[in-house]
């Protein structure tokens, strides 16, 4: 019985392990993303709390939970609570299956892919009764946006995760990685490459960042569908936004990126100088750029009208993928190259 | 004694049972669907409990991840009030008879089978296949033609809905043409005008 609670506890600890910092960086991330938008706009970006605005975040979280909670007096009220917390529990359950060296795993399942997938189609849940039961119209399109967004997309990124399932013979994340070890020429990205752009522009889409967020569409429906949203509500909501960018740009370099794999594994100088480093340390930094690149996309791209969201989703990135998948089992069927040998 | 992996079951079933009476007791749609969903994820639960994870997985990606939430999409949209209030018992003898109908096939199953004599926890199967690979062995060869057929089947539906729905196209509908606004350029959109200034004031 002591040793069932021990691992019971050395679980809650692990699980901690992984929260605590998801927490911090997207905290972070936050900050990250208005100093660079900032920047790429040619403004400073925040800096009076603390030194180059570093204590931002925390200001930021410190404001939130002070604020008022304000309750819509016609909302359904227990929905309207439950929702940020529906959002936000999936959005943290996808981290238990997501490798971050080779063994530093909470849960090395073999069903992993489909987990992923599972816990992110239950995200939708939290926006759609969020945006219908605080009884507002604005909240309402948001909302109805979101979902219809979100399955559409999210048949798109199937079909990619599909392709690198092929590829991999695996369902088991840290065994997907591990096929791609041997040198960058060996990353997924290269045979797998339409995929990979289908599947980051449906990742966009599926967290509702720009050029994709019609669900939030400031300039149209207000804040879309946490539009009555105050206090520790709000910030949940964001919490789990940029929890899912976090995870959505780890998947990205788990599945086609190489993992934790060093970029520079086979090259002859070059690998030895970089091999001490540990691999999670590549993972970050590799993480770290498809962040970068969804501030960039941002920054860049203004927002796309919904019916031509839809037409991209469903008439460009669907046969696309469905080709692609197609070609890479012909690829696997024939052992193409150095990636199917 | 019983085990942890038993008191896990019998609490999932009973949430199950419990949710699936609510959701034809609730009132309200939104939430019945809302309940709809918990059965669905207490199913999947119990059939992660008999170790089926692609199954158990597969119920909830299709079912909570997408036919409900597209459920949902359609109830949110009815007006809240006046629906299921009316004539309410009016279908009930039948609906008595099909639940005699099925209760007894239930009790037939049951008594025809070994399920009585099973406990709740799963045979134990050590981890040498993978469940997913398992279904995938079968289903690509045992029952291959079988599965084909269903493709094929749910493909002639969803054609069937959309003429169903499709009432040809409107002679005035506004649509675009993309590859026009496409090929749009800066020189026949945009039309610099040289403005002379006002000059300076004192």
């Amino acid at each position: 019985m002591l040793e069932a609670w021990l691992t019971l506890i050395w679980i809650v600890i692990k699980i901690l392990l992984i929260i605590l910092p998801l927490m911090g960086a997207v905290a972070y991330l936050t900050l990250a993303e208005r100093k660079i938008i900032g920047r790429m706009q040619a403004r400073m970006g925040p800096n009076r709390a603390g030194l180059f605005g570093v204590l931002q975040p925390l200001a930021d979280g410190l404001k939130l939970l002070c604020k008022e909670i304000i309750l819509p007096s016609s909302a359904n009220r227990f929905l309207f609570i439950v929702s940020p917390i529906l959002v936000l529990a999936p959005a943290l359950a996808v981290w238990a299956v997501i490798p971050f060296s080779e063994g530093l795993v909470l849960a090395n399942i073999n069903a992993g892919v489909l987990y992923l997938l599972a816990m992110t189609s239950l995200g939708v849940y939290g926006i759609l009764i969020a945006g219908w039961s605080s009884n507002s119209k604005y909240a309402f399109y948001g909302s109805m946006r979101a979902a219809a967004q979100v399955i559409s997309y999210e048949i798109s990124m199937g079909f990619a995760l599909a392709g690198v399932l092929l590829a991999s013979g695996s369902m088991n994340l840290s065994q997907i990685v591990l096929r791609q070890a041997g040198g960058v020429w060996h990353w997924f990205v290269i045979p797998l490459f339409p995929l990979f752009f289908v599947y980051w522009v449906s990742a966009i889409a599926e967290t509702n960042r720009a050029p994709f967020d019609v669900a939030e569409g400031e300039s149209e429906i207000v804040a879309g569908f946490h539009v009555e949203y105050s206090g520790m509500g709000f910030a949940i909501f964001f919490l789990a936004e940029y929890a899912n960018m976090i995870f959505v740009s780890t998947l990205a370099v788990l599945l086609f990126f190489g993992g934790w794999l060093s970029p520079f594994e086979g090259i002859p100088i070059l690998g030895k100088w970089f091999a001490w480093m540990p691999g999670i340390i590549w993972l970050l930094a590799k993480i770290s750029l498809f962040l970068f690149l969804y501030l960039w996309l941002r920054a860049t791209f203004p927002r796309y009208r919904y019916d031509q969201i839809m037409r991209l989703g469903w008439k460009i990135l669907i046969p696309l993928s469905l080709l692609w998948v197609i070609v890479v089992a012909l690829f696997v069927y024939y052992h193409v190259g150095i990636w199917f040998a | 004694m019983i085990s942890l992996l038993d008191c896990f079951f019998y609490s999932i079933s009973s949430m199950l049972v419990a949710s699936s009476l609510a959701v034809i007791l609730v009132r309200h749609p939104v939430r019945a669907a809302l309940f709809l969903v918990l059965s669905f994820v207490m199913a999947a639960m119990l059939w992660m409990l008999l170790e089926a994870e692609f199954l158990s997985l597969v119920l909830i990606f299709v079912y909570v991840g997408a036919i409900m939430t597209l459920f949902l999409f359609v109830i949110m949209m009815l007006p809240a009030e006046e629906s299921l209030s009316w004539k309410k018992w009016r279908g009930f003898p039948f609906a008595l008879l099909l639940f005699a109908l099925l209760l007894s096939l239930l009790f037939y199953m049951l008594k025809h089978s070994l399920l009585l004599g099973a406990s709740a926890s799963p045979a134990d199967t050590t981890s040498t296949y993978t469940n997913t690979q398992a279904i995938g062995h079968i289903l690509y060869t045992q029952y291959a033609l079988p599965f084909e057929m269903i493709g094929i089947l749910l493909l002639v539906a969803m054609v069937a809905a959309i003429m169903l729905t499709f009432r040809g196209r409107r002679v005035d509908a506004k649509g675009q043409c993309i590859n026009k606004q496409v090929r749009a350029s800066k020189q026949d959109q945009l039309k610099l005008v040289n403005i002379p200034s006002e000059g300076e004031k004192g």
